[in-house]
């Protein structure tokens, strides 16, 4: 086994561990109770598992054919960087629409103070 | 070996669109249904990494980022438009 087996190999196995990971997000995804906790599983967990297999395919595309390619760099950064930003507006927006949260929840601090600002505003 | 492994990692993507397609059919909310688009775009931006690594392709890679920034604006526009109930306010 040559020296660029070996590094296709780790590759492989690094893109195998990120979908793995993309896998147990979609399992939180359907099992948890309420959109808040199902968004804390699916935008944390898919976003390292993309970082994950896309960073195997820049090293890829680096080491095994000599390609630094600008575009999958730019594309690892703006995922890094979009992803959690969609996930705060979808449950910020889930959150004034009045989505309910689980029954399990004890404590809802955002509750008091949106109640005290419509308060002030009147 | 690499081949085998890249596809053992599509079927685990494979799961993983499946099981966010059963949320996106059965969500009892929209903003459910919009966080679970957002997630489908983001793995299928891992899928197309994972065929350009397949084929040794290079020619896929501004799809990545094309995927990446479209699903941003969709998600932005969707999350404005159920908090506001429009998309562009006017003056």
């Amino acid at each position: 086994m040559s020296g660029n087996d070996l590094i296709e190999l780790g590759i492989a196995i690094i893109i195998l561990i990120g979908t793995i990971f993309g896998f147990l997000s979609a399992v939180g995804f359907i099992r948890l109770p309420d959109i808040y906790n199902r968004a804390h599983a699916i935008s944390k967990t898919s976003t390292l598992s993309v970082l994950f297999v896309l960073i195997g395919t820049f090293l890829y595309f680096l080491i095994l054919e000599r390609y630094f390619s600008i575009k999958l760099f730019l594309g690892i950064f703006f995922v890094f960087l979009t992803s959690p930003v969609s996930a705060h507006v979808i449950l910020r927006a889930a959150y004034y629409s009045n989505v309910e949260l689980a029954e399990e929840n004890v404590q809802d601090d955002l509750k008091d103070y949106v109640m005290s600002a419509a308060n002030e505003q009147k | 070996m690499i081949k085998w492994i890249l596809f053992c990692s599509l079927f685990f993507l494979l799961l993983t669109v499946t099981a966010i397609m059963y949320r996106l059919v059965k969500g009892p909310t929209a903003p459910e249904r919009v966080q679970a688009l957002d997630a489908l775009s983001t793995n299928i931006i891992a899928g197309v990494a994972i065929f350009s690594v397949l084929l040794r392709n290079t020619a896929f890679f501004e799809l990545i980022l094309l995927i990446g920034i479209l699903s941003f604006i969709g998600t932005i526009a969707f999350g404005k438009f159920i908090e506001r109930g429009v998309i562009i306010e006017r003056k």
